[in-house]
């Protein structure tokens, strides 16, 4: 067992979601709530990741970070090592990555709100920040905490973007699925073992949490 | 719109700062797979010895130089050829052009149970696929892998090239495709020497040493990058002292004089 792979792995999971959540529930509001020209598109836009093999989003990521671009010079020059190559960078691509795990299930969260709920509380008096804090967030948490969920167990599981931008560098961009890759080609099968199935509890967990945040916001809206 | 753009630019900010501070990291080499047994070996002795811990990235010779050319933060690379080293040092992102530490060799292995018969003229090869009972043959990726180009040579030399290539599968590395070779997924491959030389290959099947003659010499070149600290500057000389090169003629490399 790689323990400073599941280390690595973990960060980036949280980091992932330190970045994503409240990107996507400004935005996941945004597009719950409001109606406006061009709609489909940008939600077509945010859910892109989804369709798109990884070896597409590395092959950007390398070709406008990587050190042979004036924008990954510049960037190198600043702080003396590449996006590419770091954790940070793996974080860059996993939190683009994960755009449609985040906005879409907090979407359907603030979508299943019923808008008199939210004229009641205008009503009330309620300034509009009191009413998103205390009404909507309630209210779309299950949704909110989905899109955590997922963004994590998606962000465990990824392994084409991880490979290609990251490098396989112990202790910084190695992660758990990597060194699954990484053991296996060193013929240490019994360690790639372990943590496939480390990996495999953790996915199985993760996906009987979201099932049951699921079903309760479906309970809600029946 | 404007909120969004703070908030990129506050992560933007937040990223730089942090890879400013985690500047410091332990001492990174990249190395051809073919070297996997060998120099986790020679790693070892060198801590043992000198209590300087090195860490290394094993993957095929093409894809670490092109991670080195897009700025992979490696301090020392170790080719199983001369080509892809060369093209670092024409980039300029050498310290110089490096030495030969090894010449590496190709062996025919067939897994146990395997309907080949391996020879080092590859006539059991020729038969198997006349007879059609050729599965299939596994050699690292000829792009990306130099062991893989050699065994290009030596098939092409053989005339079988043509009539394999269906029956090829291409490991991203001579480590898959050892991978392969070895768990009975094909009915053999030509891989490295020092793989099959590996702890728990000599009881997974059958290997011949393929003549050097019948391919481009593996001659396996290693340069210091530009980056190189102390430590990697350490091992590049450990690796041509006497302790390294027997540890290197141990795993079935012909090492310089």
């Amino acid at each position: 067992m790689d323990w400073t792979a599941l280390r690595v792995s973990l960060w980036l999971g949280a980091g992932t979601i330190a970045i994503l959540l409240p990107f996507g529930i400004w935005f996941g509001r945004l597009l719950a709530v409001h109606q406006f020209r061009g709609k489909v598109l940008i939600e077509a836009l945010v859910t892109v990741p989804l369709v798109l093999p990884p070896t597409v989003l590395g092959f950007y990521l390398l070709v406008m970070f990587g050190a042979r671009s004036p924008l990954g010079q510049a960037f190198q020059s600043l702080v003396g090592q590449t996006l590419p190559f770091s954790f940070e960078g793996l974080l860059l691509a996993s939190a683009i990555a994960n755009i449609p795990f985040v906005v879409q299930p907090i979407q359907r969260g603030f979508e299943a709100i019923p808008s008199d709920v939210r004229d009641a509380a205008a009503c009330c008096g309620l300034t509009p920040w009191q009413r998103f804090a205390r009404i909507e967030v309630p209210l779309a948490w299950p949704g909110i905490l989905t899109a955590a969920i997922l963004t994590f167990a998606h962000t465990l599981g990824e392994f084409g973007v991880v490979l290609m931008v990251g490098g396989n560098l112990p202790g910084e961009t190695r992660t758990l699925s990597v060194a699954i890759y990484d053991r296996m080609q060193a013929f240490d099968d019994r360690s790639a073992g372990v943590m496939a199935a480390t990996l495999l509890a953790i996915a199985v967990v993760t996906l009987m949490l979201t099932t049951t945040l699921s079903r309760r916001v479906g309970l809600r809206r029946g | 719109m404007s909120r969004l753009t703070g908030y990129i630019a506050a992560l933007l900010l937040a990223v730089a700062l942090s890879a400013t501070l985690s500047a410091q990291r332990p001492t990174t080499i990249a190395a051809a797979a073919n070297l996997n047994f060998a120099l986790t070996e020679i790693a070892k002795q060198f801590k043992a010895e000198r209590g300087t811990q090195v860490d290394v990235v094993f993957g095929a010779s093409g894809t670490l130089a092109r991670q080195i050319q897009d700025g992979a933060p490696f301090e020392l690379f170790l080719a199983a050829d001369e080509e892809f080293p060369n093209q670092l040092t024409k980039a300029g992102l050498t310290r110089d052009a490096g030495v030969v530490y090894a010449t590496g060799r190709l062996v025919i292995f067939a897994p146990n149970g395997s309907p080949l018969t391996v020879d080092e003229r590859l006539d059991g090869l020729a038969l198997a696929i006349k007879s059609g009972k050729a599965g299939r043959f596994a050699i690292a990726n000829p792009d990306v892998a130099p062991y893989g180009k050699a065994a290009e040579s030596v098939l092409r030399k053989r005339g079988l090239w043509d009539a394999i290539r269906p029956q090829l599968v291409l490991g991203d590395t001579i480590a898959q495709a050892a991978q392969f070779a070895t768990t009975g997924n094909a009915i053999g491959g030509l891989v490295a020497y020092s793989l099959v030389l590996g702890p728990g290959f000599a009881e997974r099947g059958k290997y011949a040493l393929i003549p050097e003659s019948d391919h481009q010499p593996l001659r396996q070149r290693m340069v210091l990058l530009k980056r190189a600290g102390a430590t990697a500057t350490q091992f590049y000389t450990y690796l041509q002292g006497q302790t390294a090169k027997a540890i290197l003629r141990k795993h079935g490399y012909g090492v310089p004089q």
